[in-house]
């Protein structure tokens, strides 16, 4: 909030003493680099309708960049289209297209480097490298672009949104689809990510590393290739995001990988291969979230410890919990799982027995995955059930100890 | 052969066992409907219904009606009439009154109550099961002699094809569980009709879970349509091919 | 009209028909003798294709049967115990005949209001007596009117009265030179009935012979009597072999 007002105030500042520059195809200034060059600091570049194919532009001066009526600017596969550094830039209304590629540079549509106070808004970006590559920044808004890439393989195509080395940014509102990560977070601090919407990425919806402090809220990350990656970070807080369709043998809605002291709050895992798989993970609360129809809602792995699951609901989901080890200090209450049999004498809403979200057959499927195709047999149900008689091989202590007996309204 | 398989109903229709039969899917069904708040879990227990108990009553009820209706196929052979054609008239007649009674005791609940492809996924599975175990179990009557021994292969089968061939698959997976064992997977579970039609209704519940496997003919079978044409497919030929043997049996057959 | 040739049947170990050769024509009432077990039934339900030769064939009006199941349509049949769907009623019974076989030449329904059956449509097969149920039997065998009437012990179980009814049937279809199969244990009933005498033995042919021959080969008026000389004559001959044999 205090990065919004901070360059609320910029702005309006800068406005006073403001000149603004028109570029047109067919005006006096008729090249984007003229204009710019003619601009000052604090001065308004209007930008109007047309193609531009004028190689690398590069602003290191505050001023405005706006598009009228979509202009486009096209890298012609050979250049990085727009670089911006120092302070108060301002990009808004315009179409990048068809920027570099290649394994050298990150070539990006957009690339902002050593940049602070700075807004980039409203553009469409498509066939990029790179969308929106930012680096060593701080104090920035990304929001409501729309970014498309044309995704070959993971090599030859870069992120959606990329941040290496940032502190206080937002990111809302935005639309990545086809890239390698539809947004990408490395040594990224104190920043929040809202209300984007991430698809058909060829790797991650999502992808955190070694970043502290930041929130994601309210984004959908739908059909991403491995869903989205959390790794080696500190107090992140994930809440309400969607996390649908991101199948296949590795993908995950959420992968957490070494992450420890963050919070997992009031998200809808559906149709997910695996709703969350932790790893690694320590001192993480997930609690009033959504599972529903996920092959496995979460795998909990055996170096996962003290971390607290309460609160959610279970639904139609082929396994709970699988887990690869037997002895772990997770705890889990008050949850509401549909597979639940058992009853409440004393209706007080919960069960008067534990729930062991983990079946044998969970265990029997983590040592030999091809007799998955023997799920939902009777001899599996029968083994369920010996097992449920007599436990011996699933943990003892990885159990429920007071199911709700009807779903919780999230 | 319209006509014959016409009293073979119409026999079949004052038979108790067959409204009997009708009448406890019905009330099963119902009642798992009821209990439930979550219809989903109801079509999961009706699952195991569906897995277990049609293919023992098609198997049981078929043989049973067979030996009863000896005499009727005797009179029947006498008469101008093939016996390829008195068999498949008496196939169609238990077949579809089975099915009938299936469509009726689990099939119009699950309409009713869970109306979605899962539902749609199980009334195809319970038809065909219906209709393969049936076939299965003419083979098996035309092959022995007595009423008892066909009535107790009929019982061997369904213990089988239920329980023991999985116990039998998951033994074979552990012990060449370090070889490549995809297609032999897939190939095994066409060898049993129950399996087959779970696989059908897990390629429907359990995608999510499904597409967590690695391999390319996985991929393939489970990710695209080929999983759902193939074990719709084969379970065809587990209706034919039984029918089709037990044809060729009865025509050498003495009486 | 009906023709055997090289018939064979193994039922496991038994072996129920040997080589057997024979052909009867139309007009033949022949009556099938043979002591118990020699494979009379067994000849029947070959020609009524109820039992597969291990060889040899079968031709009807020189027509493999096993081409085509069309023959039986000329046959009037009547087993040696009628076993019907249990839960059907006679009318039932009779309309689904009718309905099956479809025929458009006229219906026979003598015996059928002669045994009354017309009185007792609503009576299920389930409760008939055995009498009863062979006059069913013998009411469906003359129905259609076949060309072949192949009676197995047709009169066993009936009442003298019943039984009288069925003789004379069978003597006016003798007449109208169809092809009659008759077998029976009363032989006095088939001295009445047939021309021709086929007895077999073991599941061989012993002869085929005209009532005629066989009265003037053996000098006996009566059947039985004509048998039992046969049955001692081809004792002597066996004695004779066990004889030499010593």
């Amino acid at each position: 909030m205090r990065g919004y007002l901070l360059i609320f105030l910029m702005f309006t500042t800068f406005l006073a003493s403001a000149n603004t520059i028109v570029v047109d195809k067919h005006g006096l200034v008729n090249t984007l680099k003229q204009g710019i060059k003619m601009a000052k600091p604090g001065d308004t570049v209007l930008l109007k309708k047309g193609l531009y194919k004028e190689g690398n532009i590069i602003i290191n001066k505050s001023i405005h960049l706006v598009g009228i009526d979509e202009p486009i600017l096209d890298g012609e596969y050979e250049h990085e289209i727009l670089t911006i550094s120092g302070k108060g830039i301002f990009i808004s209304g315009i179409q990048f297209q068809n920027s570099g590629s290649s394994s050298m540079n990150d070539f990006a549509s957009i690339h902002a480097v050593d940049a602070s106070h700075f807004v980039i808004e409203n553009n469409t970006i498509i066939n990029s490298f790179f969308g929106i590559h930012i680096a060593n920044a701080h104090t920035g808004i990304i929001r409501n672009n729309t970014i498309k890439g044309n995704p070959k393989n993971e090599q030859n195509t870069g992120n959606g949104i990329h941040l290496w080395q940032c502190t206080n940014m937002v990111i809302r509102d935005n639309h990545v689809e086809g890239h390698r990560d539809g947004i990408y977070f490395e040594f990224v601090t104190h920043s929040s990510i809202k209300n984007n919407f991430s698809t058909h990425n060829i790797r991650y919806g999502l992808h955190f590393m070694f970043s502290n402090n930041d929130a994601y809220i309210g984004n959908i990350f739908r059909n991403n290739g491995a869903g989205v990656a959390v790794m080696y970070s500190q107090k992140v807080i994930m809440v309400k995001n969607h996390f649908d369709q991101n199948w296949g043998s590795n993908a995950y809605g959420i992968l957490l990988k070494d992450i420890s002291d963050g919070q997992v709050i009031g998200n809808i895992f559906h149709q997910n291969t695996v709703g969350i798989f932790l790893d690694g993970t320590n001192r993480m609360e997930v609690h009033k979230n959504t599972f529903t129809a996920n092959g496995w809602s979460m795998k909990v792995q055996a170096n996962c410890d003290e971390n607290t699951f309460h609160h959610n609901n279970f639904m139609n989901n082929t396994f709970d919990i699988a887990t690869n080890g037997t002895r772990m200090q997770n705890e889990f209450y008050n949850n509401y799982w549909d597979k639940y049999e058992g009853y409440d004498m004393d209706k007080d809403g919960i069960g008067d027995v534990a729930y062991h979200p983990v079946s044998l057959y969970s265990m029997i499927i983590e040592q030999n995955p091809n007799s998955l195709m023997l799920m939902r047999s009777f001899m599996v149900t029968l083994l369920d059930k010996a097992e449920k008689a007599i436990p011996s091989l699933i943990p003892e202590n990885f159990a429920d100890q007071s199911p709700r007996m009807k779903a919780l309204k999230l | 052969m319209l006509k014959i398989s016409k009293y073979v109903l119409y026999d079949i229709a004052r038979n108790k066992v067959a409204i009997a039969y009708t009448l406890f899917l019905l009330v099963i069904s119902l009642s798992f409907f009821q209990m439930e708040a979550n219809s989903g879990k109801a079509v999961l227990s009706l699952l195991n219904v569906v897995l277990i108990v049609v293919p023992l009553i098609s198997l049981v009820f078929s043989t049973i009606h067979w030996y009863n209706s000896y005499e009727f196929i005797e009179l029947m052979l006498t008469q101008p009439i093939s016996r390829k054609k008195v068999l498949l008239s008496e196939f169609s007649g238990i077949a579809s009154s089975l099915v009938t009674a299936f469509l009726i005791g689990v099939g119009l609940p699950v309409l009713i109550y869970n109306p979605d492809n899962i539902g749609l996924a199980l009334i195809i599975v319970g038809t065909l099961l219906t209709l393969s175990f049936t076939s299965i179990a003419f083979l098996a009557s035309v092959k022995s002699k007595d009423k008892s021994r066909g009535i107790g292969i009929a019982l061997l089968l369904w213990f089988y094809f239920a329980l023991i061939y999985d116990g039998l698959v998951l033994m074979i997976l552990f012990s060449f569980s370090d070889y490549p064992m995809e297609k032999i997977t897939l190939l095994l579970s066409s060898l049993n009709p129950i399996d087959l039609g779970r696989i059908y209704l897990m390629l429907q519940m359990d995608i999510s879970a499904l597409m967590g496997y690695t391999g390319a003919t996985y991929k393939e079978f489970f990710g695209s349509n080929v999983g759902l044409f193939y074990t719709i497919g084969i379970m065809f030929i587990w209706i034919i091919v039984p029918i089709m043997l037990a044809v060729r049996s009865f025509n050498k057959k003495d009486l | 009209m009906i023709r055997l040739t090289n018939i064979n049947k193994q039922f496991k170990k038994l072996h129920a028909l040997k080589d057997i050769n024979i052909e009867l024509s139309k007009g033949q009432a022949v009556s099938l003798i043979g002591p118990n077990g020699s494979g009379k039934t067994t000849i029947i339900k070959c020609i009524l294709g109820l039992v597969t030769p291990n060889s040899g064939q079968i031709f009807f009006d020189d027509i493999n049967i096993n081409e085509q199941v069309a023959y039986r349509s000329r046959i009037g049949y009547m087993p040696q115990i009628g076993r019907y769907p249990d839960n059907m009623k006679i009318g039932q019974l009779f309309k689904m005949i009718k309905n099956i076989r479809d025929t458009e030449s006229k219906l026979d329904e003598e015996l059928y209001y002669k045994f009354k059956l017309d009185t007792i449509l609503d009576k299920s097969m389930r409760n008939l007596s055995g009498g009863t149920r062979q006059k069913v039997s013998a009411a469906l065998a003359f129905l259609f009117d076949a060309d072949v009437l192949i009676l197995d012990e047709p009169t066993a179980g009936l009442d003298p009265l019943s039984s009288e009814i069925l003789k004379e049937k069978i003597l006016d279809e003798k007449e109208k030179g169809k092809l009659i199969l008759i077998t029976s244990h009363i032989l006095s009933d088939l001295e009445e009935l047939t021309t021709d005498v086929l007895y077999i033995q073991e599941g061989k042919v012993i002869f085929l012979k005209s009532l005629s021959d066989l009265r003037q080969e053996t000098g006996e008026e009566k059947l039985n009597k004509a048998i039992a000389w046969h049955m001692k004559n081809s004792m002597k001959h066996d004695l004779r072999y066990i004889k030499i044999a010593k």
